[in-house]
């Protein structure tokens, strides 16, 4: 009795064992399509209909084989691509995937197109069509090409223009100048009214315009346009904690209060906290050097390269002995007059 | 008043390390009281804990000056070492500089360090080094930067510069009222 059933519990085992080192080789009439790059396979063999049919654990069975097998393909697969260890000998090995060929859909829907604006509508309506313009225009009275707009623009600086003729039917009190001021801030205010109503149109309708422009338009002062560099930098997959600074960026990154008050550590707070601290910096510092003194080391060759001059100087001088040599020390040394000369020159700055 | 910010700390170390290198850690773990550096006015001051409690209770519109000055932040932020820092600096220096009698005067009324007025300096002295400047009597003068290397030093013509004036103890009378 006993015997039976060891011998059973072992057959079972045994079983239990070779189930798990089944085959890796699986038999498919159609052989499976594979984008590695998105580790996607993909089975057109057509399945058995009658086991799908009716839900029951058959059908789940035969799901889960199908499902084990494809995957047994892909894996194998995976294991003929070129591996490498990662980090270094004793990392896990890696293999590195090919560019993915399956394009997969978007996320989200494509963005609409912007709707017209008035004046869009209406060159629409009346065919008017954009004219390139130069960007340089001939300036009669400098004759040279001078740009449209701008510094030192065709047709003289306007701060400077000295006259402003009346008008045939206007009044003769009225002051040019400021009628003048006048209608541009006018002009101005309106155009900057419309493009903002336009943007307010496209916002409405829903198209994806964002509601401050991050394009750098002519009439964002300077704090607008750090709020949106601001935004900009804050648009990556990290929020911004990795991007380089633009070359007139400050370095030191604005606080997340969003550029309210700034917060100090308190004044008479952990003082030994504090000292741990900073002479954890000073470790950080003392740390940053370079080992290899290069001042040192200049030092340590000129010293050598006086050693040896100094020993073939002393070789020359001696077989240089008389006449000549007498005649090519004097130029060197210092004459009386320049002497005194220098001696004046230090008197007077020292004083 | 208030602490240093990282960035702070780290630009005023490093200019001290330039002077008194590693030695900075005697000024920050000093075995008779905790001492730290608190930023007033964009002057940094060393003082210490007792004297901090102290001038904590100052107004700040009244408080001139806690502790000893050591030097200033720029508009620009760059960290500028002032002369009231020389009590701290000179014995802790690494590399001194020794100036003749004859041309202490000229040191001590803002001119640079001629080859001509050089007594002594430390060996091994880099060039742009920070070094802290005394008289024959080792009396601590000021402190400026090396224009030479030692080697270059022994070199040079009697009319070179060797030490860039950086501050000496003559300012205390020359800029007395803007001293703190």
């Amino acid at each position: 009795m006993a015997a039976v059933r060891v011998e059973a519990v072992l057959a079972a085992a045994e079983e239990q064992e070779a189930e798990k080192r089944r085959s890796i080789t699986v038999e498919k009439e159609l052989e499976l399509e594979f984008d590695l790059g998105n580790l996607l396979a993909l089975d057109r063999n057509p399945p058995s209909a009658a086991p799908l049919r009716g839900a029951g654990p058959r059908r789940e069975a035969l799901l889960r084989a199908l499902a084990r097998d494809n995957t047994q393909l892909l894996v194998n697969r995976l294991w003929e691509l070129p591996a490498e260890r990662a980090g270094g000998a004793g990392g896990p090995l890696v293999a590195r995937l090919p560019e993915p060929a399956f394009r997969l859909p978007r996320e989200k829907p494509p963005p609409r197109p912007r709707p017209p604006t008035r004046w869009e509508q209406f060159a629409r309506l009346k065919g008017i069509r954009r004219r390139k313009k130069t960007s340089l225009v001939w300036d009669e009275q400098a004759k040279e090409w001078r740009r449209r707009w701008g510094y030192r623009r065709a047709g003289g600086d306007p701060a400077r223009a000295w006259l402003a003729e009346v008008p045939a039917g206007a009044d003769p009190e009225e002051d040019q100048f400021a009628r003048l001021r006048r209608e541009k801030r006018e002009r101005v205010a309106r155009n900057e009214l419309n493009r903002l109503r336009n943007l307010a149109r496209a916002h409405r309708d829903g198209s994806a315009v964002p509601a401050a422009p991050l394009h750098p338009t002519g009439h964002q002062d300077r704090e607008e346009l750090r709020r949106v560099a601001r935004v900009a930098r804050v648009s990556t997959a990290s929020l911004g904690r990795f991007q380089p600074r633009l070359p007139k960026e400050p370095a030191e990154p604005p606080s997340r209060s969003g550029g309210k008050k700034r917060r100090f550590e308190p004044l008479l707070g952990n003082l030994a906290a504090e000292r741990s601290r900073q002479l954890e910096l000073l470790r950080d510092i003392g740390s940053k050097k370079p080992v290899l003194d290069i001042t040192r080391a200049v030092n340590k060759q000129l010293r050598q390269e006086e050693a040896e001059a100094a020993a073939a100087h002393k070789g020359k001088k001696q077989s240089q002995r008389g006449k000549r040599g007498r005649r090519q020390q004097r130029p060197g040394r210092s004459g009386k007059k320049s002497g005194a000369r220098r001696q004046q020159q230090q008197k007077s700055a020292g004083g | 008043m208030r602490p240093l910010t990282e960035a702070e700390t780290r630009a005023v170390f490093e200019k001290l390390g330039k002077y008194i290198g590693e030695n900075i850690q005697l000024l920050v773990d000093r075995p008779d009281g905790t001492y730290c550096f608190r930023l007033h006015r964009d002057r940094v001051y060393y003082l210490s804990e007792k004297l901090l409690k102290l001038a904590a209770s100052v107004p700040r519109d009244s408080l001139v000056s806690p502790g000893t000055c050591f030097g200033k932040f720029t508009k620009s932020q760059k960290f500028r070492l002032s002369v009231t820092a020389l009590d701290f600096l000179a014995p802790y220096a690494k590399y001194k500089v020794w100036v003749k009698p004859g041309s202490e005067q000229s040191f001590l009324y803002g001119n640079h360090v001629l080859k001509s007025g050089l007594g002594r300096i430390t060996e091994n002295t880099a060039q742009y080094q920070g070094v802290v400047v005394y008289s024959m009597a080792d009396v601590p003068l000021g402190f400026g930067v090396a224009a030479k290397s030692t080697q270059e030093c022994r070199k040079v013509d009697p009319l070179a510069i060797v030490v860039f004036h950086q501050a000496d103890v003559g300012e205390y009378v020359r800029n007395e009222d803007t001293l703190t």
